[in-house]
């Protein structure tokens, strides 16, 4: 369906991280299928889909945490499908995980200082930018203790704040707010609106939070069973899901959406 | 007095065996494998001090240093970095083929015939005099374990290396997704234990100036039985339980009767037997809370 794709980009075709023709297929399950993505600078993405649509996988195979089984990932026009995760990450590639996968016997400082040291950055230089992304995240109190001991909901701001650190050109953030209070809501979407303007970069969203989605959203793009259903801004894919509800005559599916 | 002056010996011989043992843990935190081929480090090392018996002590222990640390990252770089992503049995033989080939080396280069390397024997004298007989290795020991454990520990935590080791140990492809280069930390974590079996070298020569192709083999296997004793997962616990094997041994080597003192390594590992009847999942896991010095 590939509608108006609201990109902020300004044009300039080869700053996008792009992936053409993406395949991925787990023993015969065809988890990504001939899939199309782009995401520019300066731009946020939702990615939205019921559960196995391939999500994950799409991020997975975007940053190097898994292989493609066909097609190309391409990082600012270079190629980097045969890359390897760590100088994906040096490139300016950045992820969070679902379960968050921060080092639980690091202290929450070290974690995001890390995100820095990974990519480069000097001991100094990590440590500025952990203070001051520890303290938009509101993690400042919590910088010594070893993160292990922080709640899930914490622990996944700890690991969008690691890979902030790493002052990505694009970040891809696999549920970053499952576990968060309703109440931080808002702040997060903030958040990712700063690093979007602050840092330009680009920024993919899985969440099953649609509320976030919609507010944070330039472009959403739907994912079903491997392939791209739908996409376009905010208010066209709600006009879609309330279309599709209408005519299933099943209003339960807005509401499963809306929920996750 | 005696039992002073055992005990004396005792924590000195347990000193050598935790380093051995945080050789082990360093390699086993970032790679999840038990490299069996430190032994052998320990074994260049010796040779290495035999074939400098002749050059000044200074060149000669250098010498020692350059040859386990190049002989450890040689050892991953053409073993076990081709093997990245296999399975951990396929690896675990691969350390053992390593170990196996290597003393093979041995073998055909020095003869099964002992070899002396009695550089730094002047350590035999002894320090004290009285009723307490300490000689200068016993301190040595005892320096060394402490200065090496807490300049690990200070590498580990105090350094951007040391930071990527830790991480690598925690979550070894989260940290890759995060820029960490997997051939720099694992290397340094060879690197290190390289020098660790150096030291090592160095003091097993004083009380056992007679290289054999197994002379590094004995405190291997015994440090690794205390460090999964201990929990190898963890450098505290793997610590730990390397020292109390090699407190054990030395104690059982002291105390038991003349005609069981050869038995020593059996009365040492039946210990093991009932440590790990009542705790499988190792002595000290429990204690190992602070987190973090896991590696």
């Amino acid at each position: 369906m590939g509608t108006s794709g609201a990109s902020r980009d300004g044009g300039s075709s080869g700053a996008r991280l792009r992936a053409t023709d993406v395949a991925r297929a787990f023993k015969g399950v065809q988890a990504l299928e001939g899939l199309n993505f782009e995401l520019g600078r300066h731009e946020v993405v939702g990615l939205i889909g019921p559960n196995g649509a391939g999500k994950t996988t799409l991020i997975n195979v975007i940053t190097g945490f898994d292989r493609p089984t066909a097609g190309a990932i391409e990082l600012d026009g270079v190629d980097v499908t045969g890359w390897p995760a760590s100088r994906r990450a040096r490139a300016g590639l950045a992820r969070t995980f679902q379960q968050g996968r921060v080092f639980g016997e690091l202290t929450v400082q070290e974690n995001v200082e890390l995100g820095a040291l990974g990519v480069g950055a000097g001991a100094h230089q990590a440590r500025a930018r952990a203070d001051e992304l520890l303290s938009i995240m509101q993690l400042a109190d919590h910088a010594k203790l070893p993160a292990s001991l922080l709640a899930h909901g914490e622990q996944r701001k700890v690991a969008v704040a690691r890979a902030l650190a790493s002052r990505p050109r694009y970040v891809l953030m696999d549920e970053p707010a499952a576990g968060l209070f309703e109440s931080d809501i808002s702040a997060f979407a903030e958040v990712i609106r700063s690093v979007r303007d602050g840092y330009d970069a680009g920024v993919l969203i899985v969440d099953h939070n649609m509320a976030l989605i919609m507010a944070v959203s330039d472009r959403i793009e739907v994912l079903d069973q491997g392939r791209s259903l739908a996409s376009g801004t905010p208010e066209e894919i709600r006009r879609n899901i309330d279309v599709a509800a209408a005519y299933l005559g099943a209003s339960g599916v807005t509401a499963e959406r809306e929920r996750g | 007095m005696q039992t002073i002056q055992a005990i004396i010996d005792a924590i000195a011989v347990g000193a050598l065996y935790a380093l051995v043992a945080v050789g082990l843990a360093l390699v086993f935190g970032v790679m999840r494998l038990i490299n069996f081929a430190q032994g052998e480090l320990i074994t260049a090392g010796a040779y290495s001090l035999y074939l400098t018996r002749n050059l000044p002590l200074v060149v000669s222990i250098v010498v020692c240093f350059v040859v386990c640390v190049a002989l450890a990252v040689a050892i991953e770089r053409v073993a076990f970095r081709p093997l990245r992503g296999a399975s951990p049995a396929t690896t675990l033989v691969a350390t053992f083929a390593v170990a196996f080939a290597l003393e093979a080396v041995w073998l055909i280069a020095f003869t099964p015939q002992g070899k002396t390397a009695d550089l730094l024997s002047a350590l035999n004298r002894t320090a004290t005099h009285g009723s307490l007989h300490l000689r200068w290795v016993t301190i040595t020991e005892l320096v060394a374990g402490v200065v090496l454990l807490g300049g690990t520990v200070l590498v580990l935590n105090r350094t951007t290396i040391g930071l990527h080791m830790r991480a690598a140990a925690s979550d070894f492809r989260a940290a890759r997704l995060l820029g960490v280069r997997a051939d720099r930390v694992i290397r340094a974590a060879f690197a290190m234990s390289g020098f660790l079996a150096a030291v090592v070298s160095l003091l097993l020569t004083v009380q056992q100036p007679l290289v054999t192709p197994t002379f590094g083999l004995d405190v291997t296997i015994l440090a690794l039985v205390g460090a999964v004793l201990g929990g190898i997962d963890r450098l505290a616990t793997a610590t730990a339980g390397g020292f109390l094997i090699g407190f054990i041994s030395s104690i059982l080597g002291d105390e038991l009767p003349a005609s069981l003192s050869n038995f020593a390594p059996s009365f040492t590992f039946l210990v093991v037997i009932l440590v790990l009847l009542i705790r499988p999942a190792g002595l000290l896991a429990p204690l190992g809370q602070s987190g973090v010095d896991r590696v």
